[in-house]
């Protein structure tokens, strides 16, 4: 048990107690407070993984940038704990159920997976995810699907704007 | 030394995979219901780091799906803010139960 694999535990169990709070609390504010937790803890799995630049992308854009605007959005609607819908007890049990069999079946697939079982991830070692590799290879390779995403985020802005306007 | 087996990070990707499920079934906020999918993508993301790093240690194709997984979540995020905007202006709720006309 090095520092490395208590590392990992601690920023796992942050990553799923916060998950599950994102759900459980009341007030929508909480949510995405604990959602901005799961979003830091991941950016952990992801520099223990050698994705430094995916990290930092990580934080910017979803705690930075779509966290804020859940929260703006939330505050402009003045949601509070009184204006949460109601909880269906039958609702809740289906969801247990179906989601719950997706899990078995998920952790089941992984456990018989003999390709990768008793097959490390070496963490914290090399270089490869820093901004200068991967600024090369999406000048080069990747350069068409990133032109289309700036397409899409082109038409995502017209969208918002068509959308959200008043009549 | 320092390393931890690959099924570990797949368990943690499938539990809040789950958690986003149970989220997206259960919760009737449609504000929620965004963070749910949120939560789903990030565990998807979560696999694509963890695949790269097991199978092509030398490659960054994980590492640029995740990439645009995030930028399609920032669009997609953008737009569903926007009609949850316009339903709240005419139902003055977001409430999924109350956008009922969809159904018929």
């Amino acid at each position: 048990m090095n520092a490395i694999e208590i590392l990992f535990w601690l920023l796992s169990a942050l990553a799923i107690i916060s998950a599950m709070m994102v759900l459980l609390s009341k007030n929508p504010v909480h949510s995405v407070l604990w959602l901005i937790a799961v979003f830091f803890a991941i950016s952990g799995h992801y520099i223990l993984l050698n994705a430094q630049f995916l990290a930092i992308v990580n934080i910017i854009v979803y705690a930075g940038a779509i966290m804020v605007l859940f929260l703006f959005v939330i505050m402009l609607m003045n949601l509070n704990k009184e204006s949460e819908p109601k909880r269906n007890f039958w609702r809740i049990l289906i969801g247990i159920i179906s989601g719950g069999s997706l899990l078995m079946i998920l952790v089941s697939l992984i456990r018989q997976a003999t390709e990768i079982n008793n097959k490390n991830a070496l963490m914290e070692s090399g270089n490869i995810g820093l901004i200068k590799t991967l600024g090369k290879l999406l000048f080069s390779d990747y350069v068409v699907p990133f032109e289309i995403s700036s397409v899409l985020f082109l038409s995502a802005m017209v969208g918002a704007v068509v959308i959200g306007k008043k009549e | 030394m320092n390393e931890v087996p690959i099924t570990h990070i797949l368990f943690v990707s499938t539990a809040l995979f789950f958690i986003g499920m149970y989220g997206l079934f259960t919760r009737r906020n449609m504000i929620t219901m965004l963070m749910a999918i949120e939560l789903i993508l990030n565990s998807v993301n979560i696999n694509f780091i963890a695949f790269n790093k097991y199978l092509y240690p030398e490659k960054l194709d994980g590492i640029f799906f995740s990439i645009f997984i995030i930028t399609i979540a920032a669009a997609e995020a953008a737009v569903a803010i926007a009609i949850i905007i316009n339903l709240y202006r005419s139902h003055h709720s977001i409430d999924v139960e109350d956008a009922g006309e969809l159904k018929y």
